[in-house]
């Protein structure tokens, strides 16, 4: 049982180095766009709300987990929505700035 | 145990996750940025898709309804919100995530108090409460639906350490001593906290904020996923603990990358109250107006503009005006360019988001480093709305911007100052640059305003 707390730490502890280093030579014109990127990714944790309330057996243990799989899904497609504006606004001021 | 599905399952987790980090690294370029939303998108998307079907799954029906009001609900708002409520955007949703973590932490303690992995739900639980208390009040200090100065309240240090230590008592008993009916005080006593460590935060220093809170964030979810990977759903822990703490390590570099773009430290910006004290003894003088008529001819007959915009061009969507305008200079052989301070608006980019929307073109923006030491060959300098980044008290020993790195427009020939009112910035402090003998007035609202001097332009 303890393996399996084992074996995530060490997962948990590569993948900060590999956050550290994805995003260590970023331009601050992009702190924004990154930022809502990554808010979209925590998103993930919609993933845990399906786990929680599909295991759930009580009622409070249900209603808990539909708040949490309600705000889950909240930031899965806000979080997409507000990157992809930002990110759409980029691609047109590329378009913009090749015009004479 | 493990069925043909429950392979399934986790191989696309894998492939997810893969995905998700490609998605990362494509978002830090600005080239491959729009790319990279869409892999990450991908990712979720199977990734979500693949528990929903996992085997022994059941309240189906409640699932399903959840992620129809959830998602359909943040999708609409998220589409529907003003450019400029971008920022607060971010903090809600992230607030979200946060509180999202907090509730899976709380069904995993009322399912199991026992062993090393309540204790992680406890951690979860802490982290994600503190993530979305933060951000609500962050989103609605940028709504402005709560004054966004600082609100500091006495010896907000020893009781906001208390209530925490209260928090984590509660907690801990509740585990330890098996007590569930605890655990209500537990996440009412986290909530409390969230609330008074956001509060004494003034509004210009929000970019940090929500960019910490979304950091913290993704390691509540890692601790939910740390939780859950001795679950029924082992491997849904696993993609939780990635995701997550990807989230938590890259979103705490970019708050320490954006806390250096002010100059200021983390623990400065949470514990120091900004824009709170009362500066005594402001600039003295007299503000010197402008009319468009006057302003226009300035600009017409100078060599070089130099534009510097800020959060009152966000509010009043001028940027299109503002291209107008550069676009008419240019025609009368005017070199226009655009400084850009990092944190001008409310959050880093913010200008070059909305003046690309416009279609300026990139080689006209320059960064403060790029284009500081131009101001004083510079003619003109059309300051629009924008006022604690263009603010030269910051240089100034004592004063509550002491430090923050600025545009130096005041050593500019001219200064014309854009502004709705005479009003202090966000940070609540007097602008030293508008009593200046160089610098000249322009009332009125950044979309009217730059209205005016394309008026005057057209008819000169």
């Amino acid at each position: 049982m303890a393996a399996d707390l084992w074996t995530a730490l060490f997962i948990a502890i590569l993948t900060a180095f590999t956050g550290y280093e994805v995003i260590s030579r970023v331009p601050t014109l992009l702190h924004t766009p990154l930022m809502s990127g990554s808010n979209f990714i925590h998103g993930i944790v919609l993933v845990g709300g399906i786990v929680a309330l599909g295991f759930a057996t009580t009622d409070l243990e249900r209603a808990v987990g539909f708040v949490a799989v309600v705000m889950g899904a909240m930031n899965v497609t806000g979080g997409y929505a507000v990157t992809e504006r930002i990110l759409a606004m980029f691609d047109r001021a590329k378009k913009g700035g090749t015009k004479p | 145990m493990t069925s043909i599905a429950q392979y399934i399952v986790d191989a696309v987790y894998v492939v997810a996750i893969i995905v998700f980090i490609l998605g990362l690294k494509a978002m830090s370029s600005p080239s491959t940025a729009r790319r990279g939303i869409v892999y990450a998108g991908a990712a979720m998307l199977i990734a979500v898709v693949v528990t929903f079907l996992s085997p022994n799954l059941s309240n189906f029906a409640w699932i399903a309804l959840g992620i129809a009001i959830g998602g359909g609900g943040g999708y609409y708002w998220a589409k529907v919100v003003k450019m400029t409520a971008m920022p607060q955007m971010v903090a809600i949703f992230n607030g979200m995530g946060g509180g999202a973590a907090a509730a899976i932490a709380a069904v995993e303690l009322l399912t199991s108090m026992r062993g090393a992995t309540a204790y992680l739900s406890v951690a979860g639980a802490i982290i994600g409460s503190i993530s979305i208390s933060g951000s609500v009040i962050a989103f609605l200090k940028l709504q402005d639906w709560m004054p966004s100065k600082a609100i500091v309240l006495p010896a907000r240090q020893v009781v906001n350490f208390a209530v925490l230590i209260i928090a984590v008592g509660f907690g801990i008993y509740a585990v330890g001593w098996l007590h569930a009916e605890y655990l209500a005080l537990f996440y009412t006593f986290l909530v409390l906290y969230g609330i008074l460590l956001t509060l004494p935060i003034g509004g210009a220093d929000m970019p940090v904020v929500i960019s910490l809170f979304n950091a913290l964030t993704g390691i509540a979810v890692g601790l939910d996923g740390f939780a859950l990977v001795n679950g029924p759903l082992g491997d849904a822990g696993y993609a939780m603990v990635i995701a997550g703490v990807l989230v938590g390590a890259a979103g705490s570099l970019l708050t320490i990358l954006m806390a250096r773009a002010m100059n200021r430290s983390v623990g400065n910006v949470f514990f120091g109250a900004f824009g709170a004290t009362e500066e005594t003894g402001g600039p003295t003088g007299t503000l010197r107006p402008i009319d468009a008529t006057d302003a226009a001819v300035l600009m017409e007959y100078a060599g070089e503009v130099v534009i510097a915009p800020g959060y009152g061009m966000a509010v009043a969507q001028a940027q299109q005006k503002v291209k107008e305008l550069a676009d008419l200079l240019e025609a009368k052989g005017v070199t226009v360019k655009f400084a850009i301070h990092p944190v001008a608006g409310r959050m880093p980019g913010h200008m070059n988001v909305l003046l690309a929307e416009a279609g300026i073109s990139y080689d006209k923006l320059f960064d403060r480093d790029e284009i500081n030491n131009e101001f004083p060959s510079v003619d003109v300098v059309l300051v629009i709305g924008a006022n604690d980044v263009v603010n030269p008290a910051a240089r100034r020993k004592g004063s509550p911007l002491e430090g923050m790195p600025i545009l130096d427009v005041d050593k500019a020939k001219t200064v014309i100052v854009i502004k709705r009112g005479k009003g202090k910035g966000f940070a609540g402090i007097e602008n030293e640059l508008f009593y200046q003998d160089n610098c000249r007035m322009l009332y009125g609202d950044a979309q009217a305003a730059v209205g005016q001097l394309v008026t005057a332009l057209k008819q000169s």
